[in-house]
């Protein structure tokens, strides 16, 4: 009979080896797939995990993963230190939008005027505004005991409207000819958020993505909050006696997650994407949770995370363009995929063993 | 602005309709939780639920068995997150969150032969009398056999959950696994269950839209019930009626909306827009005045060594 | 600048961007927002795609991708078939505008055509189809059958595109009815069915007769059969399974003659850029069968304004016409100019309610 066995440790080993072998039995489940749907298994994995990496255009499709997974690493290091204390932030998405809408507003305000302190505005603005936005659910968790759950997703929704209202409305080009969309802001230099070497993907967002990983990994490690953010997760009670304020942590945890979602937005609105319109957000908001909890809640972990979900995304699409995948067949296969790396993180915290049924 | 246009009978009898999706999801989501597990694949199943529905219905021409597949639909594909929470002891969230992706793309992959199709179509109860009531007809007495068999379940529910010993030892495991699997109770085995019949009722909703509602089959035609279902047992405190009431308020919201709209009131329409999601937040902070909380044990992996 | 980028030198070098030279297969993209499977917008361009691969055969490779959302994913994928030798490119949602002619600049030799947009280049062109008209024969056929004489109108966002319809609706609705008047419902999203369903019954519970919707899921058509005595028409797509009753007719997006005609130029080395504006004539907007439900003078009624916007004859936008404020628009015999139509952001006058802003 097989019976499980935690680990008085978690296992170094394993936790090295289960994404090598969730990405193989991947590949080995997708391959099926994709077998069946009619294409060439293998060449169907090469394309999704060798392309982008190692491809005859990998010098377009590398930096292309820095941008993919920039704003994914910047808001799940963030939605990471609210998870570990068990505050639950899943409204990502409309904080991301909410940044953006704030600091693109900023910089369209000062247009056409040419200043260098405009991009630093805007940053600060986007960073305000997702904060503000999980403030409300921070709040009226704190003042009414109110699920965040619940509040920050409806707020998701309540954002996706109000991005919809201001890219009609109040942001539109104005000299747009009555299309929605903001004016874009990769044409307005103090505004826009170049790569910082031309075509490396290396934008702010980028930057910010990395300075986040390593301050978060201080503070868990080396700092009282972070120490008080691990307790209130592991045991709720003893971070009482040891004098933890949960509503500060609450506030603080939201705070942090929100300014970072808004940054991402910002980064994302004044860079890559360039104009606030109807359809800005894609889900990153979303995709960060899985992110985050892919990388174990872990900084590092994230980092890794952030980069193998970029790299199914757009190996994902050269497959759909290369070989006529269905996009619905590249989900199913990142579905696997997060599947085998949650399945399998099993064997790092808990020993198989074979054993003889013991006798009633 | 004409508000004499909107006729509130109607109205309240396409809210339940609008309603009854989310109800329906939301019902079994409260089952999962009462045991004490935290499935965000509401949306995967849901969606999954629409299309396994909707293509048996029009394969068998029965709706009946069309709703009888959306069950199962849902139920299979919520073994895939028994397969990851309770076997592989993998983390709930980042689960469900991994279901929906799944789910998606595995009902697109269903689905593309059944675009451009009608499906057959349930006829709506007629009762003699009670359906040609003034008021209380339209509103009670004339709907499509499943808005009744959701209020149904909820029914089901609440009694099971207060009434039964069955009910009493979910509870029992959603509150303290660990002291529940101690007095002897198979903690494993009941999440199991409750998690099949929540992606059965998932399975449910999905095909009510897929079926009922719109009818057809779209991608992604879902469209974020799943996530609202999510809120709703929140909101409702994890009580049985108030999933309904919850379900009523927001499709309520929802279609007094357009219906104000149509009517020309002169409130912008994308804060009308919003409306529901901002009156269910009110609700809440409303409501928070009662204190009745989750179960204990959510979302809390369970492994009988500890 | 930075135009000159390491990215187009380094596609240069490897003698990629001019693919065309090297294969004898003329390579087409496209890239679409929602999935083929939609029913609707995106459904329809796939249709034009598989009528180019119909009409060429072995002379012409299509690759599309799907889902592929607005901002730097889409310029990914544009810039993925670019690199992988595509010789045409169709990119087909509004916001794919910006994207299109960023990757344009790097690859001058491969040709791009935006859907919808207003920039064009040397190698990007813009298409777009005059859905208004196909919206001035359902004004008329609404108009004419309608008892209650309210028509519903369910938009999605209140762009210029959905204006342009509602405004042409309501002035071929009122010219054969008097006292029509409308309610205009917007959905305020993309792709909803359940909320495209709410709201035609919504429409229909205030009197609604007549459903014209601006959202491509026939869930309008459902509900409008089961209220009985109301009439709908197909969007996008016929939706000819809800014929003769309540789809009574329909606009279909037919991209196909316009995708075999630009592919037929790269393939000879005759494509300029251009940009194409078609509706009823040129057959880009095709009127779905009018069906038996339909009087007969109704439907004559309606061939004929179709075939006077077919023939050039008419114009939907005829003046004398009034904006919603009162002020003038448009004097006895003029027609609007396509820059007016183009940005379309007010109601002609007699239309109840505002323009969300």
């Amino acid at each position: 009979m097989i019976r499980l066995e935690k680990r008085p440790q978690p296992s170094q080993r394993w936790s090295m080896a289960t994404p090598l072998v969730a990405v193989l039995a991947t590949m080995l489940f997708g391959g099926l797939l994709f077998g069946v749907l009619g294409t060439n298994p293998l060449l169907a994995i090469e394309t999704i995990f060798w392309e982008p990496l190692f491809g005859e255009f990998s010098f377009y499709y590398r930096p292309q993963l820095l941008v993919k997974g920039a704003p994914l690493v910047l808001i799940a290091i963030g939605l990471s230190l609210g998870f570990r204390a068990g505050i639950w932030n899943i409204g990502a998405e409309g904080q991301y939008i909410i940044g953006a809408l704030t600091g693109a507003a900023v910089g369209l305000a000062f247009y056409p005027v040419e200043a260098w302190y405009i991009f630093p505005l805007m940053v600060i603005a986007g960073a305000l505004g997702g904060w503000a936005w999980a403030m409300i659910p921070a709040f009226l968790k704190v003042r009414f005991g109110t699920n965040e759950i619940l509040v920050s997703l409806m707020l998701v929704y309540v954002a996706e409207q109000f991005l919809a209202s201001m890219s009609l409305g109040l942001l539109k080009n104005p000299e747009g000819f009555g299309f929605p969309g903001s004016r874009n802001l990769q044409q307005y230099e103090s505004a826009h958020n170049a790569d910082l070497i031309a075509n490396s993907g290396m934008h702010w967002g980028v930057v910010a993505a990395l300075i986040a990983v390593i301050f978060a990994y201080v503070l868990l490690n080396r700092h009282m909050l972070g120490f008080q953010i691990r307790l209130t997760g592991e045991a709720p009670r003893a971070a009482r006696f040891a004098g933890v304020r949960p509503a500060r942590l609450i506030l603080l945890c939201l705070g942090i997650s929100g300014a970072l979602a808004g940054l991402a937005g910002l980064f994302e609105v004044s860079g890559p994407a360039g104009q606030v319109s109807i359809d800005f957000n894609v889900g990153y908001g979303f995709t960060a949770i899985i992110v985050a909890f892919l990388g174990r809640l872990h900084p590092v972990g994230i980092l890794l995370a952030g980069g193998l979900m970029a790299l199914t995304y757009i190996g994902g699409e050269i497959a759909q363009g290369q070989l006529g995948l269905p996009a619905a067949a590249i989900q199913v296969f990142q579905g696997m995929l997060l599947f085998f790396l949650l399945a399998l993180d099993l064997l790092t915290n808990y020993r198989v063993a074979w054993r003889k049924p013991e006798v009633a | 602005m004409d508000l004499s246009a909107i006729n509130p009978v109607l109205l309240i009898a396409s809210l339940m309709v609008a309603a009854t999706p989310l109800l329906l999801a939301a019902i079994g989501e409260l089952v999962v939780e009462k045991a004490g597990v935290l499935n965000l694949g509401v949306e995967g199943m849901m969606i999954t639920g629409a299309i396994s529905g909707f293509a048996i219905s029009v394969e068998t021409g029965s709706p009946w068995l069309g709703f009888l597949a959306a069950a199962v639909g849902g139920a299979v594909l919520s073994l895939l997150f028994v397969v990851l929470t309770q076997l592989a002891l993998a983390n709930q969230v980042a689960s469900g969150l991994s279901l929906t992706l799944f789910g998606l793309g595995l009902s697109s992959l269903m689905g593309q032969s059944y675009v451009g199709i009608k499906p057959p179509q349930m006829a709506d109860v007629h009762i003699p009398v009670l359906s040609d009531l003034p008021v209380l007809g339209p509103i009670l007495f004339s709907h499509d056999p499943m808005l009744y068999l959701g209020v149904g379940i909820i029914a089901a529910v609440w009694a099971l959950l207060k009434f039964t010993r069955v009910g009493l030892i979910l509870r029992a495991v959603g509150e303290n696994h660990d002291a529940a699997h101690a007095l002897g109770y198979k903690v494993v085995r009941i999440r199991v269950l409750a998690i099949l019949f929540g992606g059965a009722c998932a399975g449910l909703g999905g095909a009510y839209i897929s079926l009922i509602r719109v009818p057809q089959w779209t991608e992604g035609m879902t469209a974020g019930v799943g996530w609202i279902a999510l809120a709703l047992v929140v909101f409702a405190s994890w009580k049985p009626w108030r999933v309904l009431l919850g379900a009523y308020l927001f499709g309520g919201v929802t279609v007094v909306q357009l219906n104000l709209q149509a009517a020309g009131v002169a409130i912008p329409v994308e804060y009308l827009a919003m409306s529901p999601y901002l009156v269910t937040i009110l609700v809440l902070v409303i409501l928070s005045a009662d204190k009745s909380s989750a179960p204990a044990s959510l979302g809390r992996i369970f492994h009988a060594s500890h | 600048m930075k135009l000159t980028s390491l990215l187009a030198s380094a596609a240069m070098v490897l003698g990629l961007a001019t693919g065309a030279v090297a294969q004898d297969k003329t390579k087409v993209g496209f890239v679409y927002v929602g999935p083929v499977g939609d029913g609707g917008w995106t459904y329809e361009h796939n249709q034009g795609r598989l009528a180019v691969e119909a009409e060429f055969g072995d002379k012409v490779e299509t690759v599309y991708v799907e889902n592929v959302a607005e901002g730097p994913d889409s310029e990914r994928v544009m810039t993925q078939m670019a690199l992988n030798g595509a010789d045409l490119i169709f990119t087909t949602s509004f916001g794919y505008m910006d994207p299109t002619i960023n990757v344009a600049k790097k690859f001058p030799n491969v040709k791009f055509e935006h859907a919808t947009g207003y920039k064009t280049a040397p190698n990007v062109s813009v298409y777009s189809a005059r859905f208004y008209e196909g919206r001035a024969v359902q004004g008329t056929i609404a108009g004419m059958m309608t008892k209650s004489n309210v028509i519903g109108y369910i938009g999605s966002y209140p762009i210029p595109e959905v204006i342009r319809g509602i405004n042409s609706a309501y002035i071929h609705a009122k010219k054969v009815n008097p006292d029509v008047q409308f309610k205009i419902v917007w959905a305020f999203t993309w792709f909803d069915p359940a909320k495209e369903a709410d709201a035609a019954k919504v429409l229909i519970e205030q009197g609604a007769d007549v459903i014209l919707q601006h959202t491509d899921s026939t869930a309008p058509q459902a509900a409008a059969k089961n209220a009985g005595n109301v009439i709908t028409f197909g969007q996008a797509s016929d939706m000819g399974e809800y014929a003769p009753m309540p789809r009574v007719s329909s606009i279909i997006d037919n991209w196909a003659p316009y995708y075999i005609e630009r592919t037929r130029a790269v393939m000879d080395g005759t494509w300029e850029t251009s940009n194409r504006w078609d509706g009823i004539g040129k057959g880009m907007v095709k009127i779905g069968e009018i069906s038996s439900a339909v009087p007969e003078d109704v439907k004559a009624k309606a061939l004929e304004v179709k075939e006077a916007i077919a023939s050039g004859a008419y114009h939907p936008f005829t003046g004398p016409l009034n904006k919603q404020d009162g002020s003038a628009w448009l004097a006895e015999g003029d027609v609007a100019d396509d820059g007016t139509l183009a940005g379309m952001n007010f109601f002609v006058e007699g239309i109840d309610g505002e323009i969300p802003q």
